[in-house]
């Protein structure tokens, strides 16, 4: 059946059903010879492929279902129950092939990923452009891309600047903008610009081929429920042979004893969990998100207590320049000097100022001579022959007027950051620097607490003032200051006793205080390796509204997956109390028993059509 | 010792699981076998000196399932 093609396999099927039908019209009458020389062909005709199985389950000493149904077939035959047997093998194979197709289907979100790749590039060989297979590209090619083409591979912009669709990777609609020494992502969609790349990444080495590795590593890893499940139906089935050997030294019933036979695999128990992982599992990576396994699903579902990390997580992790408060001087003249004095610092609030600077055009190409970076202070430098000074009140020369300090205050009550700048005698202005809170912030932490997550603290090695600011705008109540990297961890630890805790970061240097919370999540995957190998749980893009949309997702598995559970004990019971009090056939017993299995990966395929808002 | 990975058609039954690692952890050279139902792959750790990738997917289509891609 497996090497037939599917025309074949629609014939086929087709034959089988129209042999099936007119068997099922004779037995209503008697049995003639025309009758059981139909039902033997049904029977052979499905069933050889179970036969063929059966007698390598034999060659190799093992208890399959396949052996098992031949057994009942055969016995079946023996004892003249010749519609039975036809039934059964007919009704087996037939629930196999849906099964299959279904399957399929709950697979099938990987498979669009895969067939998204592009399989051709334009590589540049002496200004000559040829179109090359994705095989034979190599490290450091020069390709060239143009709108609405696929980038072909990972690489770096070395010529243009231009829009990305990242959708494929992150699930994120809106375009990144990128330009020369950005790096980008293979099997993303160039929108609009042309570009030059070179390449960093080939093959197996790209984010996408590593992405779609770990989401198939995930989808076989298996999760508490479902090892369970699995030695479970590793006892049942022998348990059931030796049932209905018992059956029948009791009973002298044979036609009992097959009939147990025949529901002994608990196809539908079996699957259930599986299946509502895969089904999830490959959802969450079409929306960006990254689940490592099953496991992660049913921690990430069973979280009560939410930790955020502040910087990167809860705001962008990038500070800007918000205010310039001068005294008596040009506001742009200051930001000009300023920015030339920080061209040497790689401060992260150094840049804020630079690129303020760059955003209001002010010609800042001058360097700063005599330049002197005071760790923990500030820099000094000289400009035009007059001595200049940012950073902190520490690098001042003289002590703070009343009036600059008490600007200070009102600066950091509001959560900013600031910089003095000054010259040997005064203060000549100040600059107030905030990290932006991300988009959704906000609406992210009121959504997760109504998808049950009690408490939701924050963890900063920030100011206090900072922190106090941040956690007040997004509504958070409880925040912990100044934390060293090992504080954030010592914390998470704390509450792990009476808490499944949760916590959100970055993954740049909150490993250890992921690897301390019943489950992590690590935000902006794409690009970080280390944040996607610690977190159980990765959203691709840096769009934080992404964590209720993998809580939600995480607790629509685990009710499908119960839901799945619960059907199939059901089922099985169903089954062996019916069978016990004769009430069901061989044919009935397979049936439901296929049924059963249908039934459990379509409600796994309610997963696949899980909408999550935009 | 060599690694490699065969892509089956899509596996249905789970009892599929037990019949190819059990069938192809008792084949001469092999010293692991691990089975990913969900991603249909069999990835096998054999002596090349003793059997080939070529004649561990013979033994897996003989049990009844069809190849896709032998890495």
């Amino acid at each position: 059946m497996k090497y037939l093609t599917w025309t074949k396999k629609h014939v086929y099927i087709l034959s089988l059903s129209i042999l099936f039908l007119i068997s099922i019209v004779f037995n209503k009458f008697e049995q003639s010879l025309i009758a059981i020389a139909l039902m033997s062909v049904l029977t052979i005709l499905a069933g050889y492929h179970i036969f063929k199985k059966a007698f390598m389950d034999l060659w190799y000493k093992m208890i399959g279902i396949d052996l098992l149904v031949t057994i009942a077939v055969v016995a079946a035959f023996i004892i003249g129950d010749y519609f039975e047997a036809a039934a059964v093998t007919y009704l087996f194979t037939l629930g196999h092939i849906l099964e299959k197709s279904a399957l399929e289907k709950t697979r099938s979100s990987l498979k669009k990923l895969l067939d998204l790749k592009p399989s051709e590039a334009r590589r540049l060989l002496d200004h000559q452009e040829e179109i090359v297979s994705l095989d034979s590209l190599n490290i450091d090619d020069i390709l060239l891309v143009k709108p609405g083409e696929k980038i072909p591979t990972d690489g770096i912009i070395i010529e243009g600047s231009v829009l990305i669709d990242e959708q494929i990777l992150t699930g994120e609609s809106v375009p990144v903008e990128k330009g020369i020494g950005d790096g980008i992502l293979g099997s993303t969609l160039l929108q609009t610009g042309y570009m030059k790349m070179k390449v960093s990444h080939v093959g197996e080495d790209t984010t996408l081929a590593r992405m779609i590795h770990m989401v198939e590593e995930a989808q076989d890893k298996k999760a508490k429920t479902q090892k369970f499940m699995e030695v479970f139906s590793r006892y049942y089935t022998p348990l059931i042979v030796i049932l209905s050997i018992v059956i029948y030294f009791l009973t002298k019933d044979i036609r009992l004893a097959i009939t147990a036979l025949v529901i002994a695999c608990p196809g539908a128990l079996v699957i259930a969990t599986p299946v509502s992982f895969v089904a999830g599992i490959g959802h969450a990576a079409k929306k960006g998100i990254l689940f490592k396994g099953g496991d992660s699903i049913e921690r990430l579902a069973k979280g009560n207590l939410l930790f955020f990390d502040k910087t990167g997580t809860l705001t962008q992790g990038k500070p800007e320049l918000k205010k310039i408060y001068t005294f008596d001087y040009d506001e742009n003249e200051l930001l000009r000097i300023a920015s030339i004095g920080e061209s040497y610092s790689e401060h992260p609030l150094a840049s804020a100022i630079i690129d303020e600077a760059r955003r209001r055009s002010l010609t800042t190409h001058d360097l700063p001579k005599e330049s002197e970076l005071i760790i923990g202070k500030g820099v000094k430098f000289k400009y035009n022959n007059i001595r200049y000074m940012i950073g902190n009140n520490k690098i001042l020369e003289f002590p703070l007027k009343n009036e600059v300090a008490s600007t200070i205050d009102v600066f950091e009550d509001m959560g900013y950051t600031t910089l003095i700048m000054a010259d040997p005698q005064r203060v000549l202005g100040l600059f107030a620097i905030a990290d932006g809170l991300r988009n959704h912030a906000k609406k992210v932490i009121s959504e997760v607490r109504s998808l049950g997550i009690k408490d939701i603290i924050m963890l900063t090695g920030d100011q206090d003032r900072v922190a106090k600011q941040v956690s007040d705008e997004v509504g958070i109540k409880t925040y912990h200051a100044k934390l060293l990297p090992e504080d954030k961890a010592n914390i998470v630890k704390s509450y792990q006793e009476h808490h499944q805790t949760i916590f959100v970061g970055d993954g740049i240097n909150d490993a250890l205080a992921l690897s301390y919370a019943t489950a992590s999540v690590a935000i902006g995957g794409v690009g970080k390796d280390l944040a996607m190998e610690t977190a159980d749980v990765v959203l691709m893009s840096e769009d934080l509204s992404k964590l209720s949309n993998a809580i939600k997702i995480s607790k629509k598995v685990k009710i499908n997956m119960f839901q799945n559970i619960i059907f199939a004990l059901v089922i099985v019971s169903f089954l062996m109390i019916g069978v016990l009090f004769k009430k069901v056939t061989m044919s009935m017993g397979m049936l439901v028993h296929e049924l059963s299995v249908l039934v459990v990966i379509l409600n796994a395929i309610r997963l696949l059509k899980h909408k999550s808002k935009k | 010792m060599k690694k490699t990975m065969i892509q089956l058609e899509t596996l249905t039954c789970p009892s599929c699981i037990r019949r190819i690692e059990g069938t192809m952890g008792k084949q001469k050279g092999v010293s692991s076998v691990e089975v990913k139902f969900n991603a249909s792959k069999v990835e096998i750790l054999y002596d090349p000196s003793i059997t080939s990738s070529d004649d561990l997917g013979h033994t897996i289509s003989n049990l009844g399932y069809k190849i896709l891609e032998i890495k």
